[in-house]
């Protein structure tokens, strides 16, 4: 395949207005990425799917990846695709698209009506890091349960407590047991109090 | 409700019921505690009769957030952690993660090291395979034997596992740049007794199964995949296969030393579940083959790149994407490294057996429920690796 820039310029003839930047990946990796805007992903998806010098027909790998802020650059979450092509036996073309870490504001275009491969993965990135993927035809959870609100593969994910109620007196997991639980049995204050009075 | 749901999906109800009887669908939940779910997995199914008109997968009761415990440790720290994807083959499993931190890092593996890599994979492949032929024998109705016959084999691969690695399914055995412990003559001789003793048992395996007429009648034609939706909903290994897409990552990426080696990749024409059953045939014999080619050829030298190091090992930040192909499909593993290149910022397992089940709707609508079962047989899934 191309270098690299060639590919990013024959991406930016065929869809025009579209912004692509070259992101390098580890220096032996040497799989360099392209960032392309929330905008013209699908369109930019499209082009390597149905072009012949590419015919990108088979999306391997789909993921999400929290970047937290830093300094006075703002945080992000990257959706990571990761293109082959089974007619040319070529590939990798990675394709980056970024989205805001707000939950309301995290929407990117789905690829699932270009490659149904991404419809589990696009599952997954949604549940796992909150990313809306527009115009996917099936977006619910898919690893955790329905009631579940959070996206525990985010940086700043706090688990919730869930010490056990450990019926021996040391204070230091009492206190711990009863602010999980919000409640302290009179038998815990009791001991509680014994263990302050000494 | 059905009629409109059986309309949209392309399916006719029986005729002459229109109208004349008031049927009513009816929703059922296959799993997960069904024994031939393979595990903890549930399939949503809305029946008309016996026949299936809609079925959604459901997962994630084994869900342990794999992801996030890898990301909290070392790079090392998770090789044995990714033991329990697939846990009918760590050593391949091993590999994957191996072979990607050796992408991102840039790590030279020894050749003796490759060799080893190369015939306790393949020897990974050939249990797992015919295990997973026993287990869909076993979903037709053949309780106990198919399968019995192929844990027998199973245990003798297992053994040698254990000889060489200490534990006989959680083998945490690769490192990054090489393996844990070399094999010496003797786990060598074994693996030749195994190598050429496996292909009796095949002949054996495929005399009773292959032209076994309930086999037939029961698998072909049914869970049908197309070649086109194969490749459009990524399906990787035996799977897109036995639907006729010649893919095989051994042979397009060449990773390790598997340019070195001869071997055809066995391609189905129908892609129902009988070309899923003898693509897996073929391919045990193809793996035969590149059994005896590596042990024979086998270098000496270290088993290991002496320069890597065990502590403090880190990375350049950086991201990549390292895949192999694994027994049951791609098997892929994408790594960032931040600037403290300690830990994995973002550690991402690509499960074959996950993707797979996208098409198993598209595979079972108008099949019969029993059919379901044996069509979900021949997708080989572990749920270990569906829910990670």
């Amino acid at each position: 395949m191309e270098a690299i820039e060639k590919i990013k310029e024959m991406a930016l003839q065929s869809v025009p207005g579209a912004q692509i930047e070259i992101i390098n990946s580890t220096p032996a990796a040497q799989q360099p990425a392209l960032l392309v805007d929330r905008d013209h992903i699908y369109g930019v998806g499209k082009f390597f799917k149905e072009d012949p010098r590419f015919q990108m027909d088979f999306c391997s790998c789909v993921t999400g990846v929290d970047y937290l802020p830093k300094g006075d650059k703002p945080g992000f979450i990257e959706v990571v695709y990761h293109l082959y092509s089974i007619a040319q036996k070529h590939g990798p073309i990675v394709l980056k698209v970024r989205a805001s870490r707000e939950l309301d504001q995290c929407r990117v275009p789905s690829l699932t009506p270009l490659w149904r491969g991404c419809e589990f993965q696009e599952r997954e990135a949604y549940d796992l890091f909150g990313v809306k993927f527009d115009d996917h035809p099936d977006l619910r959870r898919i690893l955790m349960w329905e009631e579940f609100t959070e996206h525990p593969m985010r940086k700043d994910y706090v688990p919730p407590p869930d010490y056990e109620w450990e019926p021996t007196p040391h204070d230091d997991t009492l206190q711990r047991a009863a602010q999980a639980q919000g409640i302290m049995p009179p038998s815990a204050q009791e001991e509680l109090g014994k263990a302050k009075k000494k | 409700m059905i009629q409109p749901l059986a309309e949209e999906k392309g399916y006719s109800l029986t005729p002459g019921s229109e109208g004349l009887i008031e049927t009513q669908t009816l929703e059922v939940s296959i799993g997960p505690q069904h024994p031939s779910t393979h595990g903890v997995f549930r399939m949503d199914c809305v029946l008309d009769g016996e026949t299936v008109v809609q079925l959604k997968p459901v997962m994630g009761y084994l869900h342990r957030n794999h992801e996030q415990l890898a990301e909290r440790m070392a790079w090392l720290g998770s090789m044995p952690y990714t033991d329990r994807l697939d846990y009918f083959n760590s050593m391949t499993n091993n590999w994957a993660y191996a072979l990607s931190v050796e992408k991102l890092a840039g790590i030279k593996v020894p050749e003796r090291a490759e060799y080893i890599r190369v015939i306790v994979s393949e020897l990974s492949r050939l249990q797992n395979h015919s295990s997973v032929i026993g287990f869909m024998l076993q979903d037709l109705g053949a309780w106990g034997t198919p399968l019995l016959y192929a844990f027998r084999e199973r245990e003798k691969i297992l053994d040698l596992f254990e000889a060489v690695s200490g534990s006989r399914m959680m083998c945490n055995y690769m490192r990054f740049g090489g393996v844990r412990v070399d094999f010496d003559d003797k786990m060598l001789a074994m693996a030749r007794e195994i190598t050429g003793k496996f292909p009796k048992f095949l002949d054996e395996f495929e005399k009773l199964l292959t032209n076994n007429e309930v086999l037939l009648g029961r698998c072909q034609k049914v869970g049908i995949l197309p070649k086109e939706l194969a490749i459009n909903a990524s399906i990787s290994g035996p799977m897109a296969r036995a639907s006729g897409v010649e893919y095989d990552i051994r042979k397009v990426d060449k990773y390790g030393v598997y340019g070195r080696f001869d071997f055809r990749v066995p391609v189905g024409e129908v892609g129902d579940v009988y070309d899923r059953y003898m693509v897996r045939v073929l391919e045990m014999r193809e793996s035969i083959k590149i059994l005896q080619q590596a042990l024979h050829d086998i270098p000496v030298g270290p088993h290991i790149a002496p320069e890597v190091k065990l502590r403090n090992f880190k990375i350049p930040a950086g991201d990549g994407y390292g895949r192999i192909e694994a027994p049951k499909g791609e098997l892929g593993f994408y790594l960032v490294s931040d600037e403290s290149g300690k830990t994995p910022y973002r550690y991402h397992v690509r499960p074959p057996s996950l993707i797979n089940l996208t098409i198993l709707e598209d595979m079972c609508l108008g099949h019969k429920v029993a059919d379901v079962v044996i069509i979900l047989g021949s997708v080989d899934i572990v749920l270990g690796e569906v829910d990670r």
